[in-house]
């Protein structure tokens, strides 16, 4: 690859694996375990997530020298919460549904912490074009995490996939359903949510033992 | 030869493998090992935890013998009316109840012990380590505290849940935080709650001819059997009467419904020195406590019979003992040694909250009918934190008899 250098590589794709933000840093777990329950929602909380974080580092990176380093913290709560205002307009403008069911969540992307936590410690200190890479990079391997989980949730709780009904109707009785399968409604509540994480987590570690940490 | 030598030559011969952990663990289970340690100091004791979850086993047998009678006697008495004078030889232990409760409670206990000692052994296997004997308990455990009709497929999956994320995650036996037949109840609970309450799961073939039914089918009728919490949180009196509760004919989860027989596997605990007498005894006097409360805000006047929580309110404080599973849980569940309290006075907290919290869910939210085993789960979940207050209470006082003596 041309495009990229291999040090550029690594920043989409660290966090992707090795050094997930959920998984490995385990943070952003808040909104992880609260939009979960389908799949739809949490691949709208990646895309608003994975817009906020590259546009945020960039405009970061872009002011890094002339922000003063003692109201750093506020300056870049406004960025992020500019960005997050055009995420929630952009959603009520165009799928209404979809945002009253994200309700606060995509408000409370301005809490996020893997966001302020890429702000501070990369965009701070790198180029722009590292540092949307990075805030890509890490977007992306948050989204990743959202959709497993959004996936494993509504599959198994809801039966369905992006709302279709992949298992067969539970009230008519088709599909799986006319063998006796019946959806499993922990897994729509949120403790499962952070109990799959720690399945993944538990997946990821005992794949790859290097990550298991030092007591 | 004899099986036993056989058993050791096997072992002998895949030492060092991976399946080793399984002829072991199969050699210990029907006998004493031939081995005996040579080196260090040891003391001789018989109460190892063989024998310790045996003693457990045995005291949950009257109550899985029991369960299995009441399964076929709670069938055939929904489906033809509930006997005039009751005679405990001529309608409940004959050979048609003990052959449907046999039918339908066995799958149960089959399911539970093969799915769950299969997940240890699996382990064991992967991670190289013995076959330990806590699945023992539970595997009696969790067929015991589920509705008769449980489906199977259901209970795999949660004694899978249960013994994977309640037990091995945290390293396995003596390890866990929380009691595994409880994460498996309170699985089930969770995710199938139309199976695990209502009036249509506590009767063997009710959910079944409630499906014929809708079908069309004529020629029967519809049976049901709420349990008496159920009945009672509609403000409605049960149909039972006081000793019918206390003996167990009534409707409720497999093994849970004979205080009787509870009362008699708690005594042969507490003679064996098995379960902890601090922690029943409290956990009584907790639900005693809460159901005084009670009682006394419903003879204050403060709650009427308009009120949701009049019927379980107004039961009398000690029959609280009586319905529902509380005795079971106290007696088999909360006495846990590995998750509840380790200091004597830990146990006693640890205990009365048991109690207290269980009365507490039970009348206030309708939702849980029975209390007892988030109350157990919660619980366990603090008795670490109690037991760390009362050590550092220990230390503090006699630091200060220290300061005492020094000054």
């Amino acid at each position: 690859m041309g495009l990229l250098s291999k040090k550029d590589r690594a920043l989409i794709l660290d966090p992707l694996t090795d050094n997930n933000p959920i998984t490995i840093q385990v943070l952003g777990i808040c909104s992880a375990l609260a939009i979960t329950a389908q799949l739809k929602a949490s691949i709208v909380m990646a895309l608003s997530v994975i817009f906020v974080m590259g546009v945020g580092n960039i405009v970061i990176s872009l002011m890094r020298n002339i922000i003063p380093s003692k109201i750093r913290i506020i300056v870049q709560l406004v960025v992020v919460a500019t960005l997050v205002i055009i995420v929630d307009q952009v959603l009520k403008a165009f799928s209404y549904e979809l945002s009253k069911q994200l309700s606060v969540f995509i408000g409370l992307i301005i809490t996020n912490c893997i966001i302020m936590g890429r702000f501070e410690a990369f965009a701070l200190g790198n180029g722009v074009f590292r540092s949307f890479l990075d805030g890509i990079g890490n977007a992306l391997g948050y989204g990743v995490i959202l959709i497993i989980v959004g996936f494993f949730r509504e599959l198994l709780g809801s039966g369905t996939l992006l709302g279709i009904q992949v298992l067969g109707d539970p009230i008519a009785k088709t599909g799986l359903y006319s063998i006796g399968y019946e959806n499993n409604g922990f897994m729509l509540l949120s403790p499962m949510a952070l109990i799959t994480i720690g399945i993944i987590i538990w997946v990821q570690r005992s794949r790859n033992p290097e990550l298991v940490e030092e007591n | 030869m004899s099986l036993k030598n056989k058993l050791h030559d096997l072992k002998m011969k895949y030492k060092g493998t991976k399946m080793a952990p399984a002829f072991n663990a199969l050699h210990t289970f029907l006998y004493l090992p031939n081995e005996t340690t040579h080196s260090g100091s040891h003391v001789r004791a018989a109460d190892d935890l063989k024998r310790t979850m045996n003693t457990v086993i045995i005291a949950l047998i009257p109550c899985l013998i029991f369960g299995i009678f009441n399964a076929g006697y709670q069938h055939y008495s929904a489906i033809n009316g509930f006997p005039q004078d009751f005679s405990l030889f001529e309608h409940f232990i004959n050979w048609e109840n003990f052959v449907l409760g046999a039918w339908t409670v066995l799958p149960l206990v089959i399911v539970s012990y093969g799915v769950g000692l299969g997940v240890e052994f699996l382990f064991a296997v992967i991670k190289g380590h013995e076959v330990e004997e806590g699945y023992l308990v539970t595997g009696m455990l969790v067929p015991l505290i589920v509705p008769i009709d449980t489906p199977l497929w259901m209970l795999t999956i949660a004694v899978i849940f249960g013994v994977v994320i309640g037990k091995e995650i945290f390293g396995g036996t003596g390890m866990n935080i929380l009691n595994p037949a409880l994460t498996i109840r309170a699985f089930l609970f969770f995710a199938y709650p139309t199976w695990m309450s209502g009036d249509k799961v506590w009767v063997h073939g009710a959910v079944e001819r409630d499906a014929q039914i809708a079908a069309g089918a004529s020629d029967v009728s519809a049976i049901s059997g709420e349990t008496i919490l159920g009945t009672l949180a509609q403000n409605n009196t049960p149909d039972y009467s006081i000793m019918e509760m206390f003996y167990g004919f009534i409707p409720g989860s497999v093994g849970e419904t004979s205080t009787l027989l509870i009362l008699l596997g708690g005594l042969f605990l507490l003679y064996t020195k098995v379960a902890s007498w601090r922690i029943m005894l409290s956990s009584v006097v907790g639900a005693l406590v809460m159901g005084l409360i009670f009682n006394w805000v419903v003879d204050a006047g403060i709650i009427t019979e308009s009120s949701n929580f009049y019927g379980l309110m107004n039961v009398t404080f000690w029959e609280h003992l009586i319905i529902g599973g509380l005795a079971f849980g106290i007696v088999y569940m909360a006495t846990d040694p590995v998750t509840g309290s380790q200091t004597n006075k830990g146990k006693w907290i640890y205990g009365f909250f048991i109690g207290f919290i269980s009365v507490m869910i039970r009348v206030f939210n309708p939702a849980y009918p029975e209390g007892v085993f988030l109350a157990i789960l919660l619980m366990n979940v603090f008795a670490p934190t109690i037991d760390h207050y009362v050590i550092r209470g220990n230390v503090k006082r006699r630091k200060n008899r220290l300061k005492v003596k020094t000054a």
